[in-house]
């Protein structure tokens, strides 16, 4: 828009004189301040980010072709010999296996389950902030002190989950022990402390569809049902690829919920059965022998695997949802 | 935004979002919920919420009860709470401090440079303005935690491991709240009013300053709320770049959790019912705003 930069300009001559020099500097002042301030102003969220974000994650690829030594503090090239080692490591694909699993167990049902809550949520109702305020309370509590309560929760012995069981008649399920027991117990923490976040996101795009839509449906004779799946849906499809890439990337990172299920220990179960590459990632880089170079190099393949199975992701939603042009 | 903030008397309040379930159009019957839609959410509200009562009730018990059945609040908690605090290997009242630190500054840091960033995205022309929105867009969607191993490296080089601004700097700056922000000054601050400020000979600082940073407010509130509650429940970095004498709470409970106390419950549930009452308190007093900003979220996409 140049009238807005013209116009101190213009102005500033009409006006009754000041004294020249002083006017002269201002004016040139006045100048370097709209070309160039606006770049002071966005400066320092690129120098931050680009120091303590970006670069770290690119220097990953640096990193991970060297091998590091604890004991004399030396590194030395490597090659990709660190990621051929990793490809041999069953522990490696131990990992994975447990993430991808403990992905696809928390993520399918808890977008589904927030898009329901969603639609609930969308009505004229009465204590409308409170309810709101109940399904998203989980998500104000930290990761740390769920996987605590939770590992409680689900306790063997005497833990609540198995005690209900007990009381309609269930054999106690050994939740750490056994791998899809335990699996299932973490999806559950993560599950509880986001269906309500993510129901809320839906919410906010329900709410910019307009309402004649489903007025001019229901005069055709749709179903409540129907019209959920055929207008709501298709329409917030943005907004479901969106919450789709970023529990994505949260998920497949999941280390403190695993971590505190196991008593706070990184190995995640006896046999590693729930222990997912970002715990893994870390057992490896700082305890023991501080390889940071065969951490940096599993960092690199899961932050593949993330924009491999985000793309997949989208496809798929995308393919599934048909979205209408509008 | 459903917020109750007053705006400065020169400001038009934003026209977002509309609430349209206010009108009562011919079909709105439709969108009246029935008693079986409060069951369910009531519901939902009570099986998010139990945990929480759950792990409070345990916090006042005392050991020997913990797994007892049904649920019933004990006469423990102070007794649990002093034995947790007097626990000197979590310094959990250190971490207490350590957390309300950082999340301060982080917090403030962030509303700072995004409604400073934000406003030259929104109210101010220059050149690949929108090739830099872009790339703050796409900074939120790189997975930050994966470059944790050179981001330590880095601090043992510049000797910041175990310090407090190993968990401030690198959170300083946030692009989600940058867009948050630019949004709002979009719909906030008319171009106008920026216009009448440069004519009386503000510069653009003074702009800020003076007319952007009071209009934006209320989007301010709710960042930093949101801001706040995110850098408190941080847990990975503050556990890997920090050291037990330094914690942050979430460091503190995991110390509570693990090793020799690991069999003391009720004073780690102490621990995070101390951990959590603070963000607790902070939502039942700004439910609103948050929920508002939480929904703004998905305007964004």
């Amino acid at each position: 828009m140049s009238s807005a930069v013209g116009a101190p300009r213009s102005h500033a001559a009409s006006r009754p004189p000041l004294t020249p020099p002083r006017r002269r500097r201002s004016y040139r002042l006045g100048r370097w301040d709209l070309k160039y301030s606006p770049y002071l102003y966005v400066a320092p969220f690129f120098v931050l980010f680009g120091v303590f974000g970006l670069f770290p994650v690119l220097y990953t690829v640096y990193v991970s072709l060297f091998d590091y030594e604890l004991l004399s503090g030396t590194k030395e090239f490597a090659g990709l010999e660190n990621y051929r080692l990793l490809l041999e490591d069953a522990q490696f694909w131990n990992a994975a296996y447990n993430t991808l699993g403990i992905f696809v167990l928390s993520t399918m049902p808890q977008l589904i389950a927030a898009l329901m809550l969603a639609n609930l949520l969308n009505r004229q109702m009465r204590a409308r902030t409170l309810l709101r305020m109940g399904v998203v309370i989980p998500n104000i509590t930290s990761v740390a002190a769920v996987g605590i309560i939770f590992a409680l929760i689900f306790a063997d012995r005497y833990g609540l989950i198995n005690w209900l069981l007990g009381t309609v008649g269930f054999d106690p399920i050994a939740w750490r022990d056994n791998r899809f027991a335990s699996w299932f117990a973490i999806a559950f923490m993560v599950d509880w402390r986001w269906t309500g976040y993510n129901a809320l996101i839906y919410l906010g795009a329900m709410q910019a569809i307009p309402k004649d839509l489903y007025e001019s449906a229901s005069l055709d004779g749709a179903s409540t049902w129907r019209q959920f799946w055929t207008i709501t849906v298709p329409l917030i499809r943005p907004t479901i690829l969106f919450t789709i890439i970023i529990s994505t990337i949260g998920g497949f990172q999941i280390f403190t919920e695993p971590l505190m299920y196991g008593n706070g220990l990184i190995r995640g179960g006896v046999d590693h059965q729930f222990q997912t590459l970002a715990m893994y990632i870390y057992e490896k880089t700082f305890t023991g022998n501080a390889e940071y170079g065969y951490g940096s190099a599993m960092s690199w393949l899961l932050f593949m695997m993330i924009i491999i199975f985000a793309l997949i992701n989208f496809a798929l939603v995308r393919r599934s949802v048909k979205g209408d042009k509008k | 935004m459903t917020t109750t903030q007053t705006l400065p008397r020169s400001v038009a309040p934003p026209p977002v979002p509309p609430r349209r379930r206010r009108g009562r159009l011919p079909g709105a019957q439709l969108w009246q919920a029935s008693p079986l839609t409060y069951l369910a959410l009531i519901l939902g509200g009570v099986l998010s919420i139990f945990p929480i009562v759950w792990s409070f009730i345990i916090a006042s018990r005392d050991n020997s009860a913990v797994y007892e059945m049904p649920p019933t609040p004990g006469d423990q908690l102070f007794t649990n709470i002093d034995r947790m605090l007097a626990n000197e290997d979590a310094a959990f009242v250190y971490g207490l401090v350590n957390s309300a630190v950082v999340s301060t500054v982080v917090t403030i840091s962030v509303i700072f440079f995004s409604s400073l960033a934000g406003f030259a995205f929104a109210k101010l022309k220059f050149r690949g303005s929108n090739a830099l929105l872009l790339i703050i867009i796409m900074t939120m969607m790189v997975p930050t935690q994966l470059g944790v191993i050179p981001l330590y490296l880095m601090m043992v080089e510049l000797g910041w491991t175990g310090t407090l601004q190993a968990v401030i700097v690198p959170f300083l700056v946030q692009g989600f709240g940058v867009f948050m922000m630019r949004q709002y000054a979009m719909s906030a601050i008319s171009d106008e009013l920026i216009e009448a400020a440069r004519l009386d000979g503000c510069s653009t600082w003074r702009i800020y300053w003076n007319v952007v940073l009071p209009a934006l407010r209320p989007a301010a509130a709710v960042l930093g709320l949101l801001t706040f509650m995110q850098t408190w429940n941080e847990f990975l970095w503050p556990f890997i770049v920090l050291t037990p004498d330094t914690p942050t709470v979430q460091y503190s409970l995991k110390i509570l959790s693990s090793g020799l106390y690991q069999t003391d419950y009720v004073a780690l549930f102490a621990g995070t019912a101390l951990a959590t009452l603070p963000l607790l308190i902070v939502f039942i007093i700004f439910g609103r705003q948050i929920i508002g900003g939480i929904m703004e979220g998905a305007v964004k996409s």
